[in-house]
């Protein structure tokens, strides 16, 4: 009897929101902690980096070609001789901006897409799977430079096309998390009401594979940070002299031996990066409830 | 009883819980009790009933009893003994072999417990390979051996079977045969006939009581449903807020109950012998870890005194039984006739729903059937004519597979008749749901059986009441709120619910929100599917009554399906009776009820359970369901006692008794005096 310690005439407190507890449960876990820490940092730095950066990050110096890190140059200096710290530091926004509008791109069509499929169900949704089945077994980056190579590489042709592509993966997932609350009885009761499928996608789907959204959200963006960065690297992605880690990294492999530092930053950069999204995710993922080994990919 | 309670004192207990009190940690990161000094023994070959509303603690003492504890739950005080062994002090090897082999546990719901990718065979011989000395050898044997023992028929088949091909009541007695074969001394029963049939609830039922003299096993059955508990238990034990609040023969707690808690909860159980509805409990069981002193029932409590809020209630030993109340033995029990509500019923002779000779089917023709001309199967339901006068109720019965829900479906829209007309008033509810008119959409509604399910758990219950607001009437955003507070209030809901999540509700509190939401729309004919099946006897008996108060003043028609034929007889107006999807009788509910009888409306009549030690309900033919519709004669052929050979081949006609009409070849007398006689038991096994 011990133990019973509230009182009966105190008013029963409100539950903390459904987010709140999401966060609280989020703190809990020291990597996903980490995860978002390093992000955080990583998206200030881009936003900031015109102002934070040392020196100019297109200024080629020929008598500072390949100098190791020292006070002036911390990050040391490429073989054009310009800073490397100040070209890290702006190496990201690029690609930042263009995987997050393709990921915004990727989730909304994607998740629409998924959650309408599921939710129609039937033939529709049994051919329709088939062709995204197809999608998903063309080998995207030779498609992927097929069609820059097509129309050029603009920014939103790579938005388009890495949004386009990284959907559809995300159509099968949330179709799955959609198959579950289809057969729901708030789903019937809607449609008894008669509201419209449109309405009934948007208004009771969604708010329940949010979650599954959210997180597949932040899988598909450190996937697609890669791929854009290995676009960079083959030449497609972004037009030089624009700093991005990829195209650094292409730029400086062939003289890896006597200058790493010109390869190892942009490349510990851009995999610190990519780490941290996927630490936040899997973090939020449990976080919320869902357990990644048990979503489908 | 005297035995039970000489057998009680003389032998050792073969279960002893003693002062029990387990905790566990809640968001708030507070210890607070689950079970609070809960002390009971269980003799060897003794019943032990417990009962309670949900979230009073009984299936967590139950799992104690196994010496399983939730995660984050901590035993605070007490300990659970074992033929004199303390179960939480057992290493966890010892704990495996007792758990399965002494001591078995039948769960709620077999459907989910067997796994679904195993043959029987497989799952029983994992049993036996645990908790049997047997050989490989003999497992198919003994495997035989337990399922002729829960009385399966077939055994040899069964065991080649996957869990999905058996119905439920046949996976609940595989399930029985697997907690049997470890030869257990105790076995714990977790709600074991929950969401099954009246009729194989009935089955079960006895067939548990006959294993137990058999196998001379000790029992520990716990069930929201007093009814059956009556007939499984010579003892039962009253769970509220954790604490055990009245322990006694179950003739004492049943018959002579004591505590009010106890009262109130056999008076809210509707009866096939009363007239009305019964009489609801006020409030909800607080919530775990909120009494910190007093008694737990207090704040429900109608003969509370000051006393019963400041001092926790003593345990008091009235003759033979124990009880947790001050006031224990000075309380006189009122006559319960005086407390039923009886409310007049305001029908008319204006028809609202007709439907003539719908048939639903949901076979659709492929092209390989055309071309083969294969021809379609029976459909599913077939012949139904009903009419229903605005401002009446009427009821729905049968087991699940009747064509109940099917019906319901075809009126709401989501499955259209293949055939016949359903019209309400003059407008057509042939059309599926996505082609009718907003105004008809409006005018029928539907109320779900499970709250949880029809509520969309990310909404608040404003969101929840705001989509037919604005669906319907356009309403922006201010009207809807001020209409949807309207709406809880003609629900019994304060507006400051509309900010909840459905989570954060109780159950009875759900439902409410989601009867709310089908008045929003205004409608004239609401279906209810189930509505109370899902909700404690307490909480049933307040919604029946919101129902029927607010039939009175918005008077509106109900259409109800409910499987519980004391709730029906309680809440309906007329009923009609459904096998495999034709209807066997429908008349007025005084008719149907009390005059001739359809020989499957006496079926279900007889396997109603009563919270009374003495009833025994009749049960008769065996429990498997059928799996299609005959395609000739009458449904009720394959399962009929009285069935003569003209049943299988013609149709039969109705026979009227006034407002009754029951569709069967035999003449009403005829019916009656054979329906009389004592009924031949088919053994299962013959």
């Amino acid at each position: 009897m011990t133990a019973i310690t509230m009182d009966m005439n105190t008013p029963v407190t409100k539950p903390a929101s459904r987010w709140r507890q999401v966060w609280s449960n989020l703190r809990r876990s020291p990597s996903g902690m980490i995860g978002l820490s390093v992000l955080i940092f990583h998206l200030l730095l881009a936003l900031l980096a015109p102002w934070l950066a040392p020196h100019d990050w297109t200024l080629q110096n020929g008598y500072q070609i390949l100098q190791a890190p020292s006070e002036a140059f911390w990050f040391g200096t490429d073989h054009m001789g310009r800073d490397l710290l100040s070209r890290t530091m702006m190496g990201g926004r690029e690609a930042i901006t263009v995987t997050m509008l393709g990921t915004l791109l990727a989730v909304s069509w994607g998740g629409l897409v998924g959650m309408t499929l599921g939710f129609v169900g039937g033939r529709t949704d049994a051919w329709l799977m088939r062709v995204i089945d197809a999608l998903l077994a063309i080998p995207w980056l030779l498609f992927l430079l097929l069609v820059i190579a097509l129309v050029g590489q603009q920014t939103w042709t790579l938005v388009l096309t890495l949004g386009f592509f990284f959907g559809i993966a995300v159509v099968r997932v949330v179709r799955g998390a959609t198959l579950e609350y289809v057969p729901r009885d708030f789903v019937l009761a809607a449609r008894t009401r008669g509201e419209s499928r449109l309405t009934i996608v948007v208004r009771e789907l969604l708010p329940n594979v949010l979650d599954a959204l959210l997180v597949e959200a932040a899988m598909r963006w450190a996937w697609m940070l890669l791929a854009f960065s290995s676009l960079s690297f083959l030449g497609f992605g972004v037009v030089p002299p624009t700093p991005d880690w990829g195209l650094m990294i292409a730029d400086s492999r062939g003289m890896i031996s006597i200058a790493p530092w010109a390869v190892i930053f942009p490349a510990l950069a851009l995999s610190t990066l990519i780490i941290s999204i996927n630490l936040t995710a899997d973090a939020l993922a449990k976080a919320i409830g869902l357990d990644r080994a048990k979503a489908p990919v | 009883m005297s035995e039970a309670q000489t057998m009680n004192t003389t032998m050792t207990p073969m279960l002893d819980v003693d002062n029990f009190t387990l905790g566990y940690t809640n968001a708030e990161g507070r210890l607070v009790s689950v079970l609070r000094d809960v002390s009971l023994q269980v003799a060897p070959g003794e019943a032990l009933g417990l009962v309670g509303e949900s979230g009073c603690g009984k299936s967590t003492l139950a799992l104690a009893m196994m010496a399983f504890l939730r995660s984050g739950s901590q035993v605070q005080n007490g300990t659970i003994r074992f033929h004199e062994q303390d179960l939480f002090a057992l290493k966890p090897k010892m704990l495996q072999s007792l758990r399965g082999g002494r001591i078995g546990l039948i769960p709620q719901n077999a459907g989910q417990s067997l796994t679904p990718t195993l043959k029987i065979d497989a799952q029983l011989y994992e049993a036996l390979k645990l908790h049997s000395d047997l050989p490989r050898s003999q497992w198919r044997q003994r495997a035989i051996e337990l399922l002729q023992q829960v009385r399966l028929p077939a055994p040899e088949a069964m065991l080649e079977r996957y869990p999905h091909q058996l119905s439920g009541g046949q996976q609940q007695r595989v399930a029985v045969a697997m907690a049997l074969a470890g030869q257990p001394e105790l076995l714990i029963l977790d709600e074991p006939t929950t969401g099954l049939d009246v009729t194989t609830q009935a089955h079960i039922l006895e067939l548990l009581r006959t294993l137990r003299q058999e196998l001379g096993m000790a029992m520990v059955f716990v069930s929201h449903d007093l009814g059956a508990v009556a007939r499984i238990s010579e003892r039962i034990a009253v769970m509220y807020a954790g604490e055990v609040i009245e322990l006694g023969s179950s003739h004492q707690v049943l018959l002579q109950p004591t505590h009010p808690y106890t009262r109130a909860l056999l008076d809210a159980i509707p009866r096939l012998d009363a007239e009305g509805l019964p009489p609801s409990l006020p409030g909800y069981p607080p919530k775990v870890g909120s009494i910190t002193q007093g008694c737990a029932f207090a704040g429900r409590c109608p003969h509370a005194q000051p006393i019963c809020s400041e001092q926790d209630a003593p345990l008091a030993a009235l003759s033979g039984h124990q009880v947790r109340c001050h006031l224990a033995g000075e309380l006189k029990r009122p006559a319960s006739d005086s407390k039923v509500v009886q409310l007049p019923v305001q029908s008319s002779d204006e028809p609202l729903l007709m439907l003539e000779q719908v048939q639903i089917s949901y076979h659709r023709q492929g092209l390989m059937d055309a071309l083969l001309q294969r021809p379609a199967p029976v459909a599913t339901v077939d012949g139904i004519d009903l009419q229903l006068n605005k401002g009446e109720t009427l009821a729905l019965v049968g087991e699940s597979g009747s064509g109940k829900s099917t019906i319901m479906r075809a009126i709401s829209g989501i499955q259209p008749a293949r055939n016949g007309q359903i019209r309400l008033k003059q407008d057509d509810l042939n059309l599926p749901v996505e082609q009718r008119s907003k105004a008809l959409k409006r005018r029928v509604q539907m109320i779900f059986q499970n709250p949880d399910a029809s509520l969309n758990p990310r909404h608040t219950v404003f969101e929840i009441l705001q989509q037919p607001l604005k669906l319907y009437f356009g309403l922006n955003h201010d009207a809807c709120r001020d209409k949807a507070a309207e709406l809880l209030s003609l629900v019994r809901l304060a507006p400051h619910y509309l900010d909840r999540l459905p989570g954060q509700l109780s159950g009875g509190e759900k439902q409410r929100v989601a009867i709310a939401r089908c008045f929003a729309g205004d409608p004239d004919l609401i279906l209810c599917d189930e509505v109370t099946s899902a909700l404690d006897v307490s909480v049933q008996a307040a919604v029946l009554k919101l129902l029927k108060e607010l039939q009175q003043q918005r008077g509106v028609t109900y259409l109800f399906i409910a499987h519980d034929l004391a709730v029906v007889k309680a809440i309906a107006d007329q009923v009609a009776v459904l096998y495999q999807g034709r209807i066997c009788q429908v008349g007025p509910v005084s008719e149907v009820f009390t005059g001739h009888h359809h020989p499957y409306t006496r079926t279900l009549l007889n396997a109603v359970l009563e919270p009374d030690p003495n009833h025994q309900p009749v049960i008769q033919g065996d429990d498997c369901s059928e799996q299609y519709p005959p395609a000739r004669g009458c449904a009720y052929q394959r399962r009929c006692p009285l069935a003569e050979p003209r049943c299988k081949e013609q149709l039969p006609p109705w026979k009227t008794d006034g407002g009754n009409r029951i569709r069967c070849h035999l003449e009403l007398d005829a019916l009656a005096t054979l329906i009389d006689r004592p009924q031949m038991i088919k053994a299962v096994n013959a």
